[in-house]
Parts: structure tokens; sequence; C-alpha cells
């Protein structure tokens, strides 16, 4: 996994809406990276139903979140409609898993992320990480805002 | 011609800038069961943060809820994937208003059959536990009762509930399939 204080890889991939979103977009202001496995498996679909109900207050703290997966813009579209959620999600399809690869979060004996959360600050470096002891371990909304309240 | 602004206004928007000012979600220990909780029956304690929409909720509560157990229940409405789950914890915390049973019989009445849970459904239920109907409808919108959810949301955010059903024993988090679970803590 990538080390916290480490330049946050670049990259650009599809979103669920099919347009090119890269971590540039984000400067000067707090992005939180979520790597999960799989659209539509229920416990990725817990963790970002959850995320959804506190995403005005990671607002309010000045960062935005966006999902990384490795499912197509495609399927990131039906699983955004059927979670009624708003977060972003990105399509880190083909090459397959580069991105998540590019921040170590890439299982490559299941061929998904783990979940994983990387906190990036307003000057694109790694400010802070979390991986989940299994993919089935999923990281509260608490950790989030803590992770945010040491990052100015 | 333009209103004037009610002291119902005022009061509001004070509520809605505290809620967003002291909006702090990062971690904190589960806070112990308190004369604020609803709790049910006797024996061990234990925690539970549900959804009332939630479908794997409901066949936990047909595990749970003969449990011999000192059972609090919190509220843990996931709106963005169950849109009714607001509603119907505010309904709940509504009948508890008119007494601790119709809080728990609301509850169960909601859990038996998630099939009506549109707002007529909610009258039936409501009338069918006694309660008055005029109070029920005007109390579950009120600012109070959606802060008292919120509340209980929010406490189970700062404990690390990332998903419902949920437990808690003494303060930890349950990580098996919490009927189990709390099966096991009656027969310690």
């Amino acid at each position: 996994m990538i080390a916290a204080g480490t330049r946050a890889p670049d990259f650009s991939l599809p979103s669920h809406q099919g347009k090119q979103v890269s971590l540039a977009d984000f400067r000067g202001r707090k992005v939180v990276l979520v790597f999960y496995p799989l659209d539509f498996s229920p416990v990725c679909a817990d963790q970002l139903s959850v995320y959804q109900e506190v995403l005005p207050q990671i607002e309010e703290q000045g960062a935005d979140l966006v999902g990384i997966s490795v499912d197509s813009s495609w399927a990131h579209r039906a699983f955004r409609e059927k979670l009624g959620i708003t977060i972003p999600l990105l399509s880190d399809f083909e090459p397959k898993g580069a991105v998540i690869r590019s921040y170590g979060a890439y299982l490559d004996e299941v061929g998904h992320a783990n979940r994983s959360l990387v906190l990036v600050d307003p000057d694109g470096v790694v400010s802070w990480v979390h991986e989940s002891p299994t993919p089935l371990e999923i990281p509260g909304a608490n950790l989030i805002f803590d992770a945010l309240s040491l990052v100015d | 011609m333009e209103r004037a602004l009610a002291a119902s206004d005022l009061a509001r928007w004070g509520f809605m800038a505290t809620l967003s000012s002291v909006s702090q979600l990062t971690s904190h220990p589960l806070p112990p069961v308190g004369p604020d909780d609803h709790v049910r029956g006797e024996g061990p304690e234990a925690i539970v943060y549900l959804d009332l929409a939630c479908p794997r909720c409901a066949l936990a509560w047909t595990r749970i809820r003969r449990l011999p157990l000192r059972l609090a229940l919190r509220h843990f409405p996931i709106g963005s994937k169950h849109p009714r789950a607001p509603a119907l914890h505010a309904a709940a915390e509504a009948a508890g208003l008119q007494g601790e049973a119709a809080f728990w019989g609301l509850v169960d009445s909601i859990y038996r059959d998630q099939g009506r849970i549109d707002d007529p459904h909610l009258w039936e239920r409501a009338e069918s536990l006694g309660l008055d109907l005029e109070r029920f409808n005007r109390e579950r919108r009120s600012e109070l009762v959606v802060e008292r959810v919120r509340r209980d949301f929010e406490s189970g955010v700062r404990a690390g509930v990332a998903g419902t059903p949920a437990a808690f024993i003494a303060g930890q988090a349950v990580g098996e399939e919490i009927s189990e679970g709390l099966r096991a803590l009656t027969l310690r």
C-alpha cells in the first residue's frame, strides 16, 4: 500500500458518466479515494451507502470522495442508481486495475482492489491511508473524519 | 407580502446551524445505554443499530427479538439505500413519545411486514397500536424526532458502524452474524 507522505500517483479514469476524471482535478481540495472490490457485492453496497449518508459532512470539511473499482462505467452507472448514491465512481477497467496497483491496493489473487482508503491533501500528497485486513471488513466513516481532522 | 419570521423558523434554522457546526463524526466510543435509549427485556445487555427498511435487519430481528436480553435498539437509517428508512425511524420514535410499548410495537410491526411501509400503512399500524393518530403524524415530522434519530445514527457512525444490522456487547462490535453473536451471549 502506498505510504503517507508520498506524492499520490496521478490518474485519469472514466467516471460513471464516461467522462475522464484526473487526480489533478481535485488539486486545491482534499480528496478521499475509496478503493473497493466490486460493484453490487453486498459489503461494498453497505460501505458506499453509509459514506453517502455522511457525504455532506465530508464536503463540509473541504473534501471530495470518489469510489474506484475495476468495474466498467456502465456497471458503475447501474450500481449508483441501485444504491441511490451521488458519490462519483471511477472505472479502473482497462488496463485492469492499473491505478489501483499504482496505489498498492490491488489483490492479484482475486483480481480486484482490497478495501482501502487514501486521503490526498490539496497539494496532491498522500496524507493518510487505511487498508482493511480483509475485503470483508468495512472501514467506518469515522476513520475518514479522524483523518480529515488531521489535515488542514 | 413577505411573511414575518416565525419563532419556529428561527428555531429550525438555529437547530440546523447547530447540526452542521457540531457535526463531528470522528471516532468515539459507543455511548453506554442511557435513559434516552429504547430498551426492552431482561438479561445480558446488548446494543443493536438497525435500519427499519433493511431486509437483513428484519431477518435478524425474527431471531433476536425473543432472546433473553436487555436489548437497546438504536436508529441507523440508510436513506440512500432505503428511501423509506428515515420515515420509518421517525415514525417509531414518534410512537415512542406515546409510550415505550408503542415504540416496540411499531418496530415489531414494521419488521413483520416490510411490504407495507408507506404513510397510509403507518397510519394503520399506529391506529392498531391505539395511538393518537393526529399527534403521531405531527410528531413524526418534528425536529425533535429527526434530531433524536440522527443522534443515534451519528453515535453509530462514530463507533464504526458501517452497515446494518450491527450489534455491540460490552462496547465491542459483534463481528459474526449478529443473531448468532447475541444468542451466544444468552448462553454464557
